[in-house]
Parts: structure tokens; sequence; C-alpha cells
């Protein structure tokens, strides 16, 4: 649990915006990396390098997907999607990174739900604000079935309503948890090993070695994971503003 | 869960630097970069199906130019061959005028000369004719002692002479 932990760098933790914490750090080590990375997007070659290769290709994966889930006017909205997913990728990669052999302490930003619930309202209040500003109140149609006999609409009409509401808590909870179980797995079995190695014998040591390599495995799928929670929240968030966009 | 425990302290800093980072990547990257990569991606694109169009074009041309190329080769294939016709179908026309010519030229040749030939004869024959009449008259003035008129005496040579 002490990898979660807030604290403040070079001060008392106190309850003010300005303090810089190792949360803040890592936000700004994230955010550093992502404008290093896609200023190699700028070169504008007409035959691209492998950086420009690699930029293009991610603007173009990011902008598939608000394109075949919104269509051609999900356009707008590409730049938040493309935030929330390079940041999301950004800050899930980095806490998975083996810094710590270098001593310096890392800290996935994303396990937070205070970051990712923020990003979450975020996709909401866009949702809502086009649903809104296209349709009016209209948009309350949403949650009216199509084509369902009337008895049946009363009926799901709440359902809807309540699935609907529910979306920004998935959404936000979805990469924090992932990160989370999954820092806790690596850690739960890194005390394996240390333990193993402790017993100092032929039992542990095998222990230790196995628990090892789960380890290892784990870290490869928390790559994997932290690649695809970034996939789902900005494809789950072009598909909602998708749904306010066009309605059903 | 120090994510719960410390929440109250932690929020307004949490949220005041994901503000400036989400707000930084939003206008610097979303904003500014992302179209910016994309225009070249579209710029490419177009190039690359103007250069596809204009390799095309230009191979349809080449294709074009060898037709007409080609044309003008079969053309003037065809413009020697005729040529080379009318050649030989003049010189065969001049060789059959000029055979005809000398083959007329023998033909009234040996006419002539049939002519001359035939007039000698019968010049030849008639003169054998007074001959041989003269001579019968002598023969027979000679052996009989009669007198023979010459025109009888022709008369017999001729006779004999037309049965030899």
């Amino acid at each position: 649990m002490h990898q979660f932990e807030i604290v403040a760098l070079g001060g008392e933790m106190s309850a003010s915006p300005f303090v810089f914490t190792n949360s803040a750090m890592w936000m700004m080590i994230a955010l550093a990396v992502i404008l290093v990375f896609m200023w190699g997007g700028l070169k504008r070659a007409v035959v691209p390098g492998r950086w420009q290769a690699a930029v293009e290709v991610l603007t173009d994966f990011v902008g598939d997907i608000t394109r075949s889930s919104i269509g051609p006017e999900g356009r707008k909205y590409l730049p938040w999607v493309f935030t929330s997913f390079i940041f999301i990728l950004a800050a899930n990669w980095l806490g998975s990174m083996p810094f710590a052999v270098f001593g310096l302490k890392p800290f996935t930003v994303t396990s937070h739900f205070t970051i990712t619930g923020v990003m979450s309202l975020i996709s909401f209040a866009i949702v809502l604000g086009v649903g809104f500003w296209k349709h009016g109140l209209h948009f309350l149609s949403l949650f009216v079935p199509k084509g369902a006999p009337l008895p049946l609409q009363v009926f799901m009409a709440p359902i809807e309503f309540i699935s609907f509401m529910v979306r920004p808590f998935s959404l936000g909870l979805r990469p924090f948890v992932a990160m989370f179980a999954g820092h806790i797995l690596l850690k739960v079995f890194g005390y394996f090993v240390v333990q193993g190695l402790m017993a100092e014998s032929a039992a542990g040591g095998i222990v230790a070695l196995l628990c090892f390599l789960f380890i290892v495995f784990m870290s490869g799928l928390e790559l994997l994971v932290g690649a695809i929670q970034a996939y789902v929240f900005a494809l789950l968030t072009a598909i909602y503003i998708n749904d306010a966009v066009h309605l059903h | 869960m120090p994510q719960l425990d410390q929440l109250a302290l932690v929020y307004q800093s949490q949220w005041f630097w994901l503000a400036i980072t989400l707000g930084t990547i939003f206008f610097v990257v979303g904003m500014w970069i992302v179209p910016r990569v994309e225009k070249t991606v579209e710029d490419r694109d177009a190039k690359i199906a103007a250069d596809l169009e204009e390799a095309q074009r230009m191979q349809d041309e080449a294709e074009a130019s060898e037709e007409a190329w080609r044309n003008r080769v079969n053309e003037a294939r065809a413009e020697a061959q005729a040529v080379t016709a009318a050649a030989k179908e003049k010189a065969q026309a001049d060789l059959e005028k000029k055979l005809a010519k000398v083959d007329a030229e023998i033909a009234t040749r040996t006419e002539a000369a049939e002519a001359d030939l035939a007039e000698a004869r019968s010049a030849a024959l008639a003169e054998l004719e007074n001959v041989a009449s003269e001579a019968t008259q002598e023969i027979v003035g000679k052996l009989t002692g009669g007198k023979v008129a010459k025109a009888e005496a022709r008369k017999a040579v001729a006779g004999v002479l037309a049965d030899a």
C-alpha cells in the first residue's frame, strides 16, 4: 500500500492545491514524455522516420476510434479522446517501469481515483454538454428504448437512466482498479520472493523462483493492461459521445 | 487504501496538477500537434495518390507514343512494300513490252524471210517450168522432129511438176 501513498516533495503535506507531491511529479514526467514523444510528429517529413511514423500510427489509431465510433464529426472530439488516451497510457506505463532499480520510486498516477474519476467526469460532462446543446431536452429520449411497447418503455426508462448515470463511475473506476489490483498483485508476489529467499531452504528457493517468473509474466501483462485500459477509456468516451451526438 | 485515507488531504493538489497536465496535453498535443500530424498523413496520402495518378498518366502517354511509333513503322513498311511491288510490276511490264516488241520484230522478220523464200521458190519454180518446157520442146523436137507448141509443153511440165 505504501506505493500508493502521496507525499509532498521537499516540505510538509498539506491540503493545498500547490503542494508538489510525488503524484504531481509523475504527472509532470508523463507530460514531458508525451510532449517529447509527440514533438517527433512535428517533423512533417513526407517520408517519415521511425519516430514520426510511431506518432502517426498512434494518432491514426486514436483518430480511428473517434471515426469508427462517432463518424466524420467525431473529429471535433479527438483532442479530448486523444488526451485521455495518451495520458492514461503514459501514466500506466511509467508506473510499471522498473525505475526503482535506479533508486527512483515509481508512482502510478492512474492508480488514484482522484485522477481517473476527474477524467471520467470530464468525459461525462462532454457527453451531457454535447447532448443538451445539440438536442435540448430531446436528449432525454436517450433513455427511452425505441420500438418497445409503451408499458415496457415505462419500465425500461429508469433502468436506462440508471445505467447512464453509472457510466462515469464505471469509466473512472476501471483504469484505477486495474492499476491498483495489478500493482498489489506484483507487490504480493514480490513479497513472496523475499520470503522464499529468507527461508533459506530448497523449497523456499523454488517458491521464490516461481514467484519471480510469475512477476515477470505479470509485468508483461501489466503493460498490456495499461494499454488496454487507455484504449477502453478512449473508446468508451467516444461511444458515449456518439450517444450524445446521434442519440440512438 | 491510501487513495481513500488521504483523499481529504491530497485532492486539491491532485486536481490542480491534473488540470495543468491535462490542460497542457489537451491544448498543446490535442489541439495543436495532433491536427498537424493528421494533416501530414493526409498530405502524404494525397501526394501518393497524385504521384500514382501521374505515373499512370505518363505510362498511358508512353504507351500511346509507342503505339504511334508502331503505326508509323507499319505505315513506312507498307509504303516500302507498295513501292517495291510497283517497281517490280513496272519492271515486269517493261520486260513484257520489250519481249512483245522483240517477238513482233522476229515475227515480221520471219514473215518477210518466209515471203522472200516463197517468192524465190515460186520464181525458181517458174524458171524451172520455163526451162523445163523449153527443154521439153527441144527434146521432143530432137527426138521426134515434131514441133511442140510452147503452151502445150508448159502444160505437160506443169502436170508433171504438180505430181512431183
